[in-house]
C-alpha cells in the first residue's frame, strides 16, 4: 500500500508542477484544513462506541482535480496519523488508496463526471454526487476487505466480512453524499467558476487512463496484502525481543493463536478508514490470556508511580522556573 | 523626459462573473512620481492596483512596467520591481515575527546571511519600526501593522511602491506618521485613497476614476477643487478646501 | 463553539511559531535531524501493544528534558498537548465496553484490559502530540517544509502541509467570527438546525478561502513560488549525528526495557528487605 500511495503521491505532485497553476495552492491549503477539522468533528459524535467520518475525498476532487484532491487528502492523513498516535501511521498507506486514490482516481472521473456531464443543472449533479459517494465508501469498503483477505489475517470468511462491512457504509456513503452535494452546492451558488475543471482528468497524456488505473487497482491490492503482512508482523516480532530482553515470564496462553488472529482482526478493522468503524484497539470479548503475572503487574504500578511522581516534581520545577506564562 | 516607469495601454478587465471593472485605461506615470488614484467605491482602483504587479490579467490591453510587459512569463520580475502593499495588513502579515515578515521577500528573491540582515533593518529602521522586529504581528497596532506591510515592501526594492488604502483605519497621529513616510519616499509611489486631503498633501498628481474608465488625470490643484467633477464621481471636495461648517467661511 | 476557547487556542499555536525563533542547542540543531527525532519518538510510542501502561510513561521525560534544555514553558506545551485529550477519549471510549478480560489482578479487584488499552490509548496520543508540539517549537513550520523537501518529499505535498496548517489558522479566526456573529444575532435561542447550520459551513468555507487567497496574493507579490525558505542556516553536521544515535538508542532502550517495572521491583525488593 505505501508503494502505491507514495507512487500516487508522486504522480499527483508532478502533474501539478507541470500544470503549475498556483491559484489552486491557497484553496487547497483551505479545503485541507476544512476537512482536518470537519474530521475531527465528526470523531466528537460518538454511536455505539464508534464514529462517523467524512471521508472528504470525493468532495476535493470536485474542487479541486484528481490531483490536487490526493495531496489534500493525503496531507489531511498524514498529519492525523503523526498526531493521534492510534495505529494510523502504520495504516497510512492503505488509508491514502482508499480514503484518496479511489476517489480522487477511479470515482471522480469514471463515475462522477460521465454522471454529470459538462454542465449539470443542481439536481443531476447531486444525484451525481450521491452516486459516486456510495460507489466510493463500496469501493473502499471492498478494497479494506480485500486487503485483510490477502494479507492473510483475517480470520473472518470473505463472504461474512464482506455481508458485514458494505451495510454499514452503505448508511455512511449516503451520509457523505448529502454533505458533499450540499457544501458544492452552496459554493457553486457563490463561485460557479470554481467547479469548471475539465483539463486534469483527460490530460494524462500516453498510457490510456483506464489501463493506468486498473493496474494500480492491481498492484494495491497486491502490495497492499504483502504489506498488511509486513506491518501486522512487526509487533508481534518486538514482543518477542521484549520477552526475551526483560526475561519476564508471562504465562503462555493456551488459546494464544486464535486470541492473537482475532486481535490482529480487530486491529485491521481499527486501522480502517474512517468510512464508520473508528475503533482504535477493540479487541472482541475472549476469554484470552490469563492476568498478568501478580509480581511482574505489582512492580509495574509501583514503577509507573515513581516515574509519574518524577515526572510531576520535574515539570513543576520547570514551570516555576520559567514562571506562567 | 524619462522613460515611463508604468504605462497602461488600453487596459480593460472584467471579472469571470460578468463584471466590468476597467474600460480602456490608458495613462502613462514616470519615475519619482507620486500619483494618488482616487473614485468611488467600486471605481475600479483595486481593481487596477491589481493588474500592475500580475495578480490580475487585462481581459484586453497591456500594462508595462518599465520596458516589461507584465505576463504570466515576467511574474517574477515584475514583482520584483513592483512592490504592493495592501489595504488589509493583515493579509500581509503572517509570519511569526516582524523580522520574519520581512525577510520574507527577499529570502524569496535569494538574499541570504549577513545580507539578509542589513536587508531588514533597513527597511525596518525607514519606517521607524526596528524595535518591533521580534514582536508577532498579530499583536501589533493598526499603525504598527501598517509601517511594517510597508517595510516588507521596501525590504525587496522596488521601484515602484503601489499603496491601497494606506491611511484607512488610522488615528490621526498614525496618519501622519505615514503621510511623513510617504512625503519622504524617492521611489515612484502608486496609491488609492478615500482621504483626499492626504491625497491633496502626498500627491504630485491625481488619477480620477469613475465605474471603470479615467474621468481626470492631472495636478491636485486643478482636480481637487473642482467640484463638478468630483460630484460626478460620487466624491467631494477634501475637508481642507470645504467651507468651514461652524463658522461658514 | 465557544469563540473565546477558539481564540485561546489559536494564540496559543502561533505562540509555538514564535518560540521557534528562540536561541539555544536545541534550536541551532539541524532541523533534519529534529525531524527524524520526532518520528522515530512517535514510532517507537505507536509501537507499543496494546496494554503498554508503565512502559510508556518514561517517555514523559523527554519533552521535560526538551522543554528543560530549549527554554521552552513547560505549561504552555503541556495545555496544546491536552487539546488532543477530548478526541482520544472518545476514540478509546470503546474499549472498557468491549473487552473484559482481565488483564491485571490487584487482590480481589480485576483491571480489565478494555481500562488498560484505553489509558494506554490516551498516553500515547498525548506523547504524539507533545512530540509534534515541540518539534514545531524548536524548529518552526518553514524549516520543517525545507528539511521534508531536502528528505525527498515532493514539493506540492509539502507546499500542501504547510498551506494547510497556515490555513488552519484562518479557518479557525472566521469560525470564531462566524460563530461569535451567530451568537450575537440569536437572541435566546440555542442551537440552530442543519439549515442554518450547512449555511455557515459553506460561507465559513468561503470566507476562509477568500482570505486565503488575499494571503497567498500578497506572498506572490513578494516573490513566492513554491519553496519555503528558511533564514536559518542548517547543517548535518556530527553533533547531529551524534544526537540522532543517542536519541534513538534512548528510545530503543525504553521501548525494550520497561524501566518503571524494573525501578518497581528494586523498590519492592528494597521493602521486602527492609521489612
Amino acid at each position: 500500500m505505501w508503494a502505491v500511495a507514495a507512487g500516487a503521491i508522486g504522480y499527483s505532485s508532478a502533474q501539478l508542477t507541470r500544470g503549475n497553476d498556483q491559484r489552486r495552492v491557497p484553496l487547497m491549503g483551505v479545503l485541507g484544513a476544512f476537512v482536518f477539522a470537519a474530521q475531527m468533528i465528526n470523531v466528537a459524535i460518538p454511536g455505539t462506541g464508534s464514529s462517523g467520518h467524512l471521508g472528504g475525498g470525493l468532495l476535493l476532487a470536485i474542487l479541486l482535480g484528481p490531483h490536487a484532491a490526493l495531496l489534500a487528502i493525503s496531507s489531511v492523513l498524514i498529519v492525523q496519523a503523526l498526531l493521534f498516535a492510534d495505529g494510523g501511521l502504520l495504516a497510512l498507506g492503505c488509508n491514502i488508496v482508499n480514503m484518496g486514490i479511489i476517489p480522487a482516481y477511479l470515482i471522480y472521473p469514471f463515475c462522477f463526471r460521465p454522471l454529470a456531464g459538462s454542465s449539470p443543472t443542481v439536481s443531476r449533479r447531486s444525484l451525481a454526487i450521491m452516486i459516486s459517494a456510495l460507489l466510493a465508501l463500496q469501493s473502499g469498503a471492498l478494497a479494506v476487505v480485500l486487503q485483510t483477505t490477502l494479507s492473510g489475517i483475517s480470520a473472518l470468511p470473505f463472504t461474512a466480512f464482506v455481508l458485514l462491512m458494505q451495510p454499514i457504509h452503505l448508511a455512511v456513503g449516503l451520509l457523505e453524499g448529502a454533505v458533499t452535494a450540499t457544501v458544492v452546492r452552496l459554493v457553486s451558488d457563490v463561485r460557479p467558476e470554481l467547479l469548471a475543471t475539465p483539463d486534469s482528468v483527460a490530460s494524462t497524456a500516453g498510457l490510456p487512463l483506464r489501463s493506468l488505473l486498473v493496474g494500480f487497482f492491481v498492484a494495491a491490492l497486491v502490495i497492499g496484502g504483502l504489506g498488511s503482512l509486513a506491518a501486522s508482523d512487526k509487533p508481534d516480532g518486538l514482543e518477542w525481543a521484549i520477552r526475551q530482553v526483560a526475561g519476564s515470564a508471562e504465562l503462555a496462553n493456551p488459546r494464544h493463536g486464535l486470541h492473537q488472529v482475532l486481535a490482529k482482526v480487530q486491529e485491521q478493522l481499527a486501522l480502517l478508514p474512517d468510512y464508520g468503524f473508528r475503533q482504535a484497539t477493540a479487541p472482541l470479548p475472549v476469554a484470552g490470556p490469563s492476568p498478568e503475572h501478580w509480581g511482574t503487574s505489582l512492580a509495574g504500578l509501583v514503577g509507573g508511580g515513581i516515574t509519574v511522581l518524577l515526572l510531576s516534581v520535574g515539570a513543576l520545577l520547570l514551570g516555576r522556573g520559567r514562571g506562567n506564562p | 523626459m524619462s522613460n515611463p516607469i508604468v504605462s497602461a495601454d488600453q487596459l480593460s478587465f472584467s471579472y469571470p462573473d460578468g463584471t466590468v471593472a476597467l474600460r480602456s485605461v490608458s495613462f502613462v506615470i514616470y519615475p519619482g512620481e507620486s500619483v494618488g488614484v482616487i473614485g468611488a467605491n467600486g471605481a475600479g482602483k483595486s481593481t487596477l492596483l491589481q493588474q500592475l504587479n500580475g495578480v490580475l490579467s487585462p481581459t484586453s490591453g497591456q500594462v508595462q512596467i518599465g520596458d516589461i510587459p507584465v505576463t504570466s512569463a515576467t511574474l517574477q520580475e515584475v514583482r520584483r520591481s513592483v512592490g504592493m502593499v495592501f489595504q488589509q495588513p493583515d493579509d500581509q502579515l503572517f509570519m511569526p515575527t516582524v523580522y520574519d515578515d520581512v525577510a520574507f521577500g527577499p529570502l524569496n528573491l535569494g538574499i541570504t546571511g549577513q545580507a539578509l540582515e542589513q536587508c531588514v533593518f533597513q527597511a525596518l529602521d525607514a519606517v521607524s519600526a526596528r524595535h518591533l522586529a521580534v514582536k508577532p504581528p498579530y499583536r501589533l497596532s493598526a499603525g504598527e501593522k501598517k509601517r511594517v506591510a510597508i517595510a516588507t515592501v521596501l525590504a525587496m526594492h522596488s521601484s515602484v511602491l503601489v499603496m491601497d488604502e494606506p491611511t484607512a483605519g488610522l488615528d490621526p497621529c498614525g496618519r501622519r506618521e505615514i503621510m511623513q513616510l510617504l512625503s519622504a519616499f524617492d521611489q515612484t509611489r502608486i496609491i488609492t485613497s478615500h482621504d483626499l486631503d492626504m491625497v491633496a498633501q502626498v500627491c504630485s498628481r491625481v488619477l480620477l476614476l469613475h465605474e471603470g474608465e479615467i474621468r481626470a488625470d492631472g495636478a491636485p490643484g486643478d482636480i481637487l477643487r473642482n467640484t463638478a467633477l468630483l460630484a460626478g464621481c460620487r466624491l467631494e471636495l477634501p475637508l481642507s478646501l470645504q467651507a468651514c461648517c461652524i463658522c461658514g467661511r | 463553539m465557544n469563540s473565546g476557547i477558539i481564540f485561546g487556542s489559536l494564540l496559543d499555536l502561533r505562540q509555538l511559531d514564535l518560540l521557534a525563533s528562540g536561541d539555544s542547542t536545541i534550536h541551532r540543531l539541524d532541523a533534519r535531524f529534529k525531524l527524524l527525532a520526532a518520528f522515530g519518538f512517535i514510532l517507537t510510542v505507536v509501537s507499543f501493544d496494546r496494554y503498554a501502561l508503565s512502559s510508556l510513561l518514561p517517555f514523559f521525560f523527554v519533552p521535560l528534558a526538551i522543554c528543560a534544555m530549549a527554554g521552552l514553558p513547560v505549561w504552555l506545551v503541556a495545555r496544546k498537548a491536552l487539546l488532543v485529550l477530548p478526541f482520544a477519549l472518545l476514540v478509546g471510549a470503546a474499549d472498557p465496553l468491549f473487552d473484559h478480560t482481565v488483564q491485571l489482578q490487584l487482590g480481589a479487584v480485576g483491571i480489565s484490559g478494555g481500562w488498560l488499552s484505553f489509558i494506554s490509548i490516551v498516553l500515547r496520543a498525548l506523547l504524539s502530540a507533545v512530540a509534534a508540539i515541540l518539534l514545531v517549537a524548536v524548529t518552526g513550520v518553514p524549516a520543517i517544509g525545507a528539511a521534508l523537501a531536502r528528505f525527498g518529499v515532493p514539493q506540492p505535498l509539502v507546499t500542501q502541509l504547510l498551506f494547510m496548517y497556515r490555513y488552519l489558522f484562518v479557518l479557525a479566526e472566521e469560525a470564531a467570527r462566524a460563530s461569535q456573529a451567530r451568537a450575537l444575532r440569536s437572541i435566546g435561542r440555542r442551537g440552530m438546525g442543519p439549515g442554518p447550520f450547512a449555511a455557515m459551513i459553506a460561507h465559513l468555507l468561503l470566507c476562509s478561502w477568500e482570505r486565503a487567497e488575499r494571503v497567498h496574493q500578497a506572498m506572490l507579490a513578494r516573490g513566492f513560488t513554491g519553496q519555503f525558505h528558511s533564514s536559518q542556516h542548517y547543517r548535518f553536521g556530527l553533533r547531529e549525528l551524534a544526537a540522532l544515535l543517542l536519541f534513538a538508542g534512548g528510545c530503543l532502550l525504553l521501548r525494550l526495557v520497561n524501566l518503571p517495572q524494573l525501578v518497581g521491583k528494586a523498590a519492592l525488593g528494597l521493602i521486602q528487605g527492609v521489612v
